[in-house]
This record gives structure tokens, sequence and C-alpha cells, in this order.
């Protein structure tokens, strides 16, 4: 080849160049009206003052970061109970024998009522429910309860991600592992389950993403966590600034995990692009 | 035939493999229609046929990867097609080498050899690993141990599937047109690998379309033709002079398509 661009090198360059101007253009249009109208509208003093005070933001932060710390225990106890219980639930719809069928429906009809309640209703009915069956003082902690509320809630949708995932290893893994003698649990610890979790870690992320912020539904019931905080503040100061500075404290922790939840699944793109069936 | 090599569990043998009017259904459709077929040690025996006419079927039936309907399916003298018996322990005994290979794509080339040794004959990692490496190295794949399957080549992943199987030390081996998936100059290779097993004396039943193949390291072939074996024989004659207008068609067919 000569040094000389090939046509469709010449086509592609125009292109790139008409569509950079496009989103250019369409960027400043964008921006300058967002600049430009909001602060026109009729409410947005108000809405300046009630929700970008800098110096309630300034007072009331601290404490909203110190509240967040307990929200981040929640998270780090519920996280591995979670995994475990779903992981236990997925593998119990697996099962095959007539012995065990009880636990396989035991694990259907949990999947389908509690993926099938709000989990605002769940930490109010677990939340306000066990406790009032008259347990001693130390387990009528709401944050034991709105724990177990998330656990359970979230077990079952990611019992559901995992049972896709241990269906997505195909069925000539199985042969295989099989064949080699494997025992059928040896065959799911050793060939199905590493594939499979390979197979879900880009939705397990984002379930985690949403377990990050669903933390916060445990204040409903008492502890007094960042959303709660956020919500004594409001009242203390009259103004709304301390949701927004508590909204800026949740991005700062869920912002990483969904860039490496899509770092995760590109990765797994290109290696699955290699890899069709095993 | 040669069956007078003393099987490793010292009861000496002469058969191997025996199937007795083995029947299987997939539904309402009959697979294998009362398979009668003996498989002597240290014998290769090729099964060919069409596409559908349930040489594949008949492989997962010999090691209980589909269980078997009805009849009998005999090692070394023992039924092992007893509906309730514990396939495991059988299978562990047999090697099966499939068409897709289904390596583990999560493991190693050495892992993929090494465990099954490691989980199911419960041999330390570390010797299990050196003698998978051992393995690999005598199929000529030793400069591949440390990658994986997805990195090799066809040819390269087929001869790690038959490590894979070899490294349980199997009385039989199952091949299931192991070279039906590769690019044809890759299948050299892997039949390389087939002749060096048959020259060490492994019992060997083997689904293929390749009949050169089969024609060269056959003992007996027979052909399989809507789950029954229709006709059976030296593959001189099958070959030369098959008895059946079915066989002379299929045989007529592959040389049309330029395969013989």
């Amino acid at each position: 080849m000569t040094d000389r661009p090939t046509r469709r090198e010449l086509y592609e360059r125009a292109r790139r160049r008409r569509s950079n101007v496009v989103a250019t253009v369409s960027t400043i249009v964008v921006v300058t009206a967002l600049v430009v109208l909001i602060p026109r509208s009729p409410g947005w003093g108000r809405v300046r003052q009630a929700f970008f005070d800098g110096d309630v933001f300034r007072e009331s932060f601290p404490g909203l970061l110190q509240a967040f710390w307990l929200d981040v225990q929640i998270l780090l106890w519920s996280t591995p109970l979670i995994l475990v219980v779903s992981l236990v639930v997925a593998l119990a719809r697996n099962t095959r024998s007539a012995a065990l069928f009880p636990l396989r429906a035991a694990a259907v009809i949990y999947t389908d009522v509690l993926r099938g309640i709000p989990v605002i209703l769940l930490v109010f009915l677990i939340g306000f429910g066990v406790p009032a069956l008259g347990l001693s003082r130390e387990w009528a902690n709401p944050l034991i309860w709105g724990t177990v509320t998330l656990v359970l809630s979230y077990s079952a949708y990611t019992a559901e991600i995992i049972r896709a995932g241990i269906e997505s290893v195909h069925e000539s893994q199985r042969a295989a592992a099989r064949s080699l003698g494997m025992t059928s649990r040896q065959t799911m610890t050793t060939v199905v389950l590493p594939q499979a979790f390979r197979n879900i870690v880009p939705p397990l992320m984002n379930t985690f993403v949403s377990l990050q912020k669903d933390v916060a539904l445990v204040s409903l019931i008492g502890p007094v966590e960042i959303l709660r905080q956020a919500g004594i503040d409001k009242a203390k100061y009259a103004n709304f600034t301390p949701y927004v500075a508590a909204s800026i404290i949740f991005l700062a922790l869920t912002i990483p995990f969904t860039r490496l939840a899509d770092w995760a699944l590109a990765r797994q793109r290109r290696r699955t692009g290699a890899t069709t069936i095993g | 035939m040669s069956g007078d090599r003393t099987s490793s569990d010292g009861a000496s043998s002469p058969l191997k493999v025996q199937l007795r009017a083995v029947y299987k259904a997939f539904g309402g459709t009959t697979v294998l229609d009362g398979i009668d077929l003996d498989v002597a040690e240290g014998n290769v025996i090729t099964l060919i046929g069409a596409s559908g006419s349930g040489k594949s079927t008949l492989l997962r039936c010999v090691n209980l990867l589909e269980p078997v309907d009805d009849g009998e399916v005999l090692l070394d003298g023992v039924d092992i097609a007893e509906p309730g018996l514990d396939p495991d322990p059988v299978r562990r005994r047999i090697g099966m080498v499939f068409q897709s290979f289904n390596l583990f794509p999560h493991m190693s080339v050495t892992d993929n050899v090494a465990v099954g040794p490691r989980k199911v004959l419960g041999v330390p990692k570390q010797v299990a690993r050196s003698n998978a490496v051992t393995m690999l190295t005598r199929l000529g794949l030793a400069a591949r141990a440390d990658a994986y399957p997805d990195q090799l080549s066809g040819g390269q992943q087929q001869r790690v599937a038959i490590a894979r199987s070899l490294a349980m030390n199997p009385e039989v081996m199952l091949l299931d047109e192991i070279t039906s998936a590769l690019d044809p100059e890759l299948v050299g290779e892997v039949l390389d690998v087939v002749r060096g097993l048959k020259q060490d004396g492994m019992t060997m039943l083997i689904a293929t379309h390749e009949m050169a193949f089969a024609r060269e390291i056959s003992d007996r072939v027979c052909f399989l033709h809507q789950g029954r074996i229709l006709e059976e024989g030296p593959p001189a004659q099958i070959f030369e002079a098959p008895n059946e207008a079915r066989t002379q068609e299929f045989l007529q067919r592959v040389i049309d398509a330029g395969r013989l």
C-alpha cells in the first residue's frame, strides 16, 4: 500500500469530523440552555436557597458523614450474608432428588414472595413486626431487623441471578465433568459454580450498587443513619440542603462501584468473545 | 480377536464391553433400537453412519451419560446399565472425548488434566499436576501447560481433552467425532494421538466421519442406521464389499462428498 489514504479512510475521517461537530454543537446548546434557563425560572431563587445553601451544607456535612458510617456497616454485614443465603437458595432450587422437594418448594416460594414485596414494605413488616413478638431487649434492635430485611429481600434477587449463572454454564461442561467420574456435587463446585460466578459478576455488581442505596431504607424503622440524620438536619435548619449533601455522599460510594461494574462487564465481554461454548 | 491382554483388575476378560439389546428413546423417538455389540480388550471399534443414526447416543450410553432404557451394558462382564446403580465409579474407568472438546475454560491446561485425578481419585495436588505435565509432554503439549483453553488451537484443545481423559487411566476410551469440529489441517495431529493409543493397546470405541481413518485404525467397523447396527465386520470388508445396500449407499455418499 502507498501512503495515500484509502477511500474508506477518507470516508471515515469525514464522518468522524462531522459527528464531532454535531456533538460539540449539541453539548453547547444543552449546557447554555441549562445555565441560562434554570436561573431564569421563577422559582430558582427559592430552590437555590432551599437546596444549595452553602452554610447549611458545611454545617451538616460532618454529621452526615458520621451517620453514613452506619450505612456502611449495615452494607458490610449484609453483603456476605446475602451471598451465602442466595447461594443456598439457588442451589436448593437446583436440587433434583425427591426427598428434597420441600426444600425446592420453599426456595421457589421464598424467591417469589420476597421479590414480589417492595423492600420498603418489608422493612416496616419485619422491622416493626418481629420485635413486637416480645424479644429480649438486645434482640429488639431495629438495626438487626433492618439488616435482616435487606438480607432476605436481596437474597431473593441474588439467588435468581446465581441460578441464571448456573444455567448459563453449558450442559457439555457438566457432561465432561461427569465423564471423568466426578459426582454431581464435585461437578457443581469445581466446574459449574466457578464459571457461573464469572458470568454473573456484572449483574452482581449492579445489585450491590442497588443495595448501597437501599440501606437508607433501614432509617424508616429508627436507626440514625445518613437519611434520618439528613431529615433531622432538614428540620433543624428548615432547609433541604442536607438531602443534597447526603446524595453527594451516596454518589461518592456508588459511582466508583458503578464504574467497576461496567468495567467488569466490558472485561467479561472481551473474554467470552474468545470462548463460546467451552 | 486379540483378547489376550490382561485387564488391570487381574481378571483376564476377552470382552471388555458388551452391549445386549440396548434400547434408548428420547421422547417418542427411538434412537437406539436393540444394539448388540462386543468390544474385546485392546480392540478398536469404529461406528460409522449418517448423522442421527445413533453413534453418539451409543457412546453416551456406554459411560452412562445417558441412562439406557432397556437392555444391558456389561463392563468386564458386570451390568452397569442396572437402573439405580451409582454411575460415578463406572465413569471413572471409562474415558470420553467430545466433539466440542468441552475443556474447562476457567482452568489452565495443566489443571484441566489434573482435576480428574485430584477430585475423583484424591491424588495430591502437586502429584496430580506433575503427572498432568508428564501426560501433556507425551502428547506434545508441554509448551502449552500454563495456557488457558481459549488460547489454544482446536487441535491442541482436543489433544488436551484426550490428555484429560487419559489422566484417569481409563480402561476404555470413547471418542465421539473428535475431529468433526476441527479445521482440516488440524485433524492429523489429533488422529496421530489416537494411533498412539492403539499402539499402547487401549480399548477404544470411536464414532467418526473420517472414513480413511476408520479403515486404517479399526479392528472392526459397525455401520449404524436408524438406531441399529446394520452391518459389522473388518474394515476391508465393510469398505470394499459391504453386504447391505444401505451401507453401500452411505459409503457412496461419502465418496461423492470426497471424504473417502
